[in-house]
């Protein structure tokens, strides 16, 4: 419990407005309230639904008044990456394409978190259609790191990693496709998750690559990511892509972190800890490795993860071959921009298509439809198709040894916005670490280890077998566990903020 | 494989994009640039690797054959710049 509402974790709202020390209509005022008041440096929303939020938070205090919601996450109010679909709520996925876009139903994972009582307030920023990692590609606006104005908040997920950081949101929603949770969430100094593939519902989550997006929480702590994961995780017959599987107590786990970790046995690839990895990334992974080791960890050993190298080239012919699918159906005819002027129906597809997306998402539609085309699917698609194996196939061979994978999360530190914006190799390159997770399937955690020599966030990662978040979430909370400075930061930071900075 | 502008064209024809003289030289190096890089899977031996479409073992996902409510009709035509008599209406496809 500290002094500002909006500085809490999404538990500890939860449990002063289970106590009725704080209404829900409070609390979702406090944040409208801090977004009004600091969202014009941050960037993160695109759009706050203040009238909305507070019908459901008078809806929600009704439930928990009758006793209908009694969750850990009741009252409590979120945010939302802005290519999950909210009925009534425009969801524009970054894009000029969709800018009007009002869906007429709500995501699955909408639907669960409200179900749980929490309350959405707003849509976050990100890059357009998902395709980038420093949200400068959105149509609408820059996000800035609330830890320095001048650097990037890391992307897609950038609107969502910089609110929760900035204490604009008790917790929210992105997703992650290459690293887009996890890379945001690093770059941000906060939790982020991306679940095994399947394990979350994508239906109501607009497609960008699918056999590899995943929505995923990003949060202040620990804690609140293990119980974000209980509402979020679920079989779902409205995607059949959904893994029917049980969804375990991710809080119970995490809880288990106070019986130590057991004797696990932890992976570092060799290949991720090059001799170009700046100093405190590789400090940061050491100290995080020391972190478990304490908390009962039997091994932390170097491990040979192979065709590292390989992963980036398989991911952007893959991502970009199934996007340039799943954005045919922008059109302009059933939603979407859409021209006054057109001599005939394919140049109205032409003009409406052309005119409405940014030159990342051109490139990235452009490159999938050459990997496709005929003559260069055996060339590029297929061949990255078993490039997919191979590196599945290395993670399985590894997690026969090991429980989990510990390494960077990103080879650089945080830049500044503008720097790498006429690069697009350059950025492609910044997802080494987290691509292989997404082409696997697997479930991959970044936790804040520390910050770096100009004071910015650094995260580590943490990689886990098909399914065993519960094992990430203990790990985390153990690496948590062990900065007390950093929690003692953010409950003693006055009207400072998370990050700190004066806002 | 180097791609030249007519490439470009070509492609931006099949996914119905148009892409301005000017920008069409940017693309063109920009693609060239990536594609290059991309070559470099062409070192790996990739003979007897299955490809992996999907990485779970789902298969063939049916649900029972039962009406079931749809999506409200009038929200779904609200998006739409041009509807009428219940349907989308589009420009002329066939002369």
């Amino acid at each position: 419990m500290t002094g500002k509402i909006y500085e809490n974790t999404a538990h500890a709202l939860s449990s002063m407005i289970r106590r009725k020390e704080i209404s829900c209509r409070e609390a979702v005022a406090a944040i409208l309230d801090r977004i009004a008041a600091i969202d014009k440096k941050i960037g993160a929303y695109i759009t706050v639904c203040a009238e909305e939020a507070i019908k459901a938070a008078d809806k929600v205090q009704k439930q928990i008044d009758e006793g209908t919601v009694t969750g850990s996450l009741a009252g409590v109010p979120i945010a939302l990456k802005d290519n999950i679909c909210t009925k009534d709520i425009k969801t524009t996925c970054g894009s000029k394409m969709l800018s009007d876009f009002i869906p007429p139903y709500s995501a699955t994972a909408v639907q669960a978190l409200e179900n749980a009582g929490m309350i959405v307030v707003g849509k976050l920023n990100m890059d357009e259609f998902a395709m980038g990692n420093s949200t400068e590609t959105s149509y609408f606006k820059k996000t800035r790191n609330p830890w320095n104005l001048s650097k990037v908040p890391g992307g897609s997920s950038g609107g969502s990693a910089a609110a929760v950081a900035s204490d604009e949101i008790f917790a929210a929603l992105g997703t992650d496709t290459g690293g887009s949770i996890r890379q945001p969430a690093a770059f941000c100094g906060v939790v982020g998750m991306k679940p095994t593939y399947g394990r979350v519902s994508r239906h109501g989550l607009v497609a960008f690559a699918s056999s590899m997006d995943q929505i995923g929480p990003i949060t202040k702590d620990v804690e609140d990511c293990a119980l974000l994961m209980n509402e979020l995780c679920g079989h779902d017959p409205k995607d059949s892509t959904s893994a029917n599987i049980a969804v375990p107590d991710f809080n119970a786990l995490r809880l288990q972190a106070e019986n130590g970790l057991s004797g696990i046995k932890i992976g570092i690839p060799i290949s991720y800890m090059g001799d170009n990895l700046p100093e405190s990334i590789r400090a940061a992974v050491k100290r995080a490795a020391l972190y478990l080791k304490e908390a009962g960890a039997a091994t932390v050993d170097e491990i040979e993860l192979p065709f590292t190298k390989y992963a980036i080239p398989a991911y952007q012919i893959i991502s970009s071959s199934e996007a340039s699918a799943n954005l045919a159906r922008y059109d302009g005819i059933k939603y979407g921009y859409s021209v006054d002027a057109y001599e005939d129906i394919s140049e109205l597809y032409s003009k409406n298509r052309s005119e409405s997306f940014g030159d990342e998402v051109k490139r990235r539609i452009l490159l999938g439809t050459y990997a496709l085309s005929s003559g260069h699917y055996d060339i590029y698609y297929k061949k990255a198709l078993q490039v997919r194996t191979l590196i599945k196939n290395s993670f399985e061979k590894v997690f026969t040894d090991y429980d989990a994978i510990l390494c960077p999360v990103s080879p650089g530190n945080v830049y500044n916005i503008g720097e790498k914006a006429n690069d697009p190799m350059s950025m492609y390159l910044d997802d080494i670490y987290t691509v292989s997770v997404n082409l696997a399937g697997l479930p991959g955690m970044s936790v804040p280890c520390g910050f770096d020599n100009v004071g910015m966030p650094t995260g580590i990662q943490l990689i886990g077998k098909y399914f065993d978040e519960g094992l990430l979430l203990k790990m985390g909370q153990a690496i948590e566990n062990a900065q007390p400075s950093i929690k003692s930061k953010r409950s003693a930071s006055g009207n400072a903020g998370r990050a700190g900075n004066g806002l | 494989m180097k791609i030249t502008t007519e490439n470009i064209e070509h492609i931006a024809r099949l996914t119905k994009l148009e892409i301005s003289d000017k920008d069409k030289e940017n693309f063109t190096k920009d693609m060239n640039v990536i594609i290059e890089y991309l070559e470099i899977i062409k070192e790996l031996d990739l003979k007897d690797v299955k490809p992996t479409v999907h990485v779970l073992p789902i298969t063939n996902v049916y649900r029972e054959d039962v009406v079931i409510p749809s999506l409200d009709r009038e929200l779904v035509l609200a998006n739409a710049k041009s509807s009428g008599e219940g349907c989308f209406k589009v420009a002329k496809v066939v002369d």
